[in-house]
């Protein structure tokens, strides 16, 4: 009986309802696991159908598109296929078909990069047959599109040189994943005070894989280089 | 900014993995995050933040654990972290090596009821 009123609580207070205990479970799971498994089904797709896939990376504005026109238009075994990510518009795209290229536009909206997934829906939208050269111009951005794969066997980034050289300091995860630098606009060097030395020797440090080629792809020059290393039959396409 | 898109993925395979463990509640998400996977960790946690809005993700914290670069040199095969974004060997002052550590970005483990 309680001391205080002689009320007659009850004995056992009411349990409260008992927590359920603390689990932990171990996944050790890739936050990209999904990306790299779809991309390594379009490798395996790509190869299968004896395509030759290039990712290619860079900041908006530093010349991709010019770029891609003019390697359209060279390639020896035209036509090649382009699949194009812009946030909004098909006009590169139009570009490109303009340069005797088959492409294909992503329209990302708000996203900043490509994932493998959006290159699988677009692949199935191009007609492969015949080709033998892919690129894959990725959105403009120089942080993003670095952490997905693809399903590419080659990753080419763009510099230009109205970027200015120290670029690949500020930003060397594209840099350092990629397998050529294409360093473009070299027709504008001099006007814009571009330092070639310090930016082959900032390459050097944070791309020591990486191929160079200096191109000027609205002059059209320094092109053969790169279609050859593109074209190279002995080279490994991993 | 891609961080909001991982974050996605990982409320994604964090709700997957509980509910086949039959588990109701996600309490804490324990990530290993390497400094050259090229996500920024603040930019991860701000992303996570817009998703704790969410009821069901409210209580979950989030746990990071940093993983810092270590490198192989491939001229002279010694191991090394680098002290800056130039991985440069200190024994041999080459410049090509291989990453052996700071690439991850996966979720270890979650703590579930």
């Amino acid at each position: 009986m309680c001391g205080r009123c002689g009320c007659d609580p009850p004995r056992v207070a009411m349990a409260a309802p008992r927590p359920r205990p603390l689990r932990r479970l171990e996944l050790r799971q890739g936050l990209l696991s999904r990306n790299d498994a779809q991309a390594q089904h379009n490798r395996q797709q790509f190869q299968a159908l004896g395509l030759r896939v290039v990712n290619l990376l860079s900041a908006p504005g530093s010349g991709k598109t010019s770029l891609l026109e003019q390697l359209a238009q060279r390639w020896p075994r035209p036509p090649i296929g382009v699949i194009v990510g812009d946030l909004a518009t098909d006009r590169d795209a139009q570009r490109l078909q303009g340069a005797g290229a088959r492409a294909v536009q992503i329209r990302t909206g708000e996203r900043c990069h490509l994932d493998a997934a959006q290159v699988a829906r677009a692949f199935s939208q191009l007609d492969a047959v015949g080709l033998d050269l892919l690129v894959i111009e990725n959105v403009g951005n120089l942080v993003c599109p670095a952490a997905f794969d693809l399903g590419e066997q080659r990753r080419i980034a763009v510099l230009s040189v109205t970027e200015g050289e120290d670029k690949p300091l500020k930003y060397p995860a594209l840099f350092s994943s990629a397998d050529a630098v294409v360093l473009n606009k070299s027709d504008l060097a001099d006007a814009v005070g571009f330092d070639r030395s310090a930016a082959l020797s900032h390459l050097r440090a944070v791309a020591p894989q990486a191929v160079l080629f200096e191109v000027s792809a609205r002059q059209g020059s320094g092109l053969a280089a790169l279609l050859q290393w593109l074209d190279q039959p002995q080279a490994p396409w991993p | 900014m891609h961080e909001l898109a991982l974050v996605q993925e990982l409320c994604a395979l964090a709700t997957a993995a509980a509910q086949r463990h039959g588990a109701t509640r996600i309490e804490r998400l324990q990530l290993r995050l390497g400094d050259r996977c090229g996500v920024d960790a603040d930019a991860l946690r701000l992303a996570f933040a817009v998703v704790q809005q969410q009821q069901a993700w409210q209580h979950t914290q989030l746990e990071l654990e940093l993983v810092p670069t270590r490198c192989r040199c491939r001229r002279c095969g010694h191991r090394f972290r680098p002290v800056d974004l130039i991985h440069c060997c200190p024994r041999c002052g080459g410049l090509s090596h291989a990453l052996l550590e700071g690439r991850e970005l996966e979720l270890v483990a979650l703590e579930v009821a």
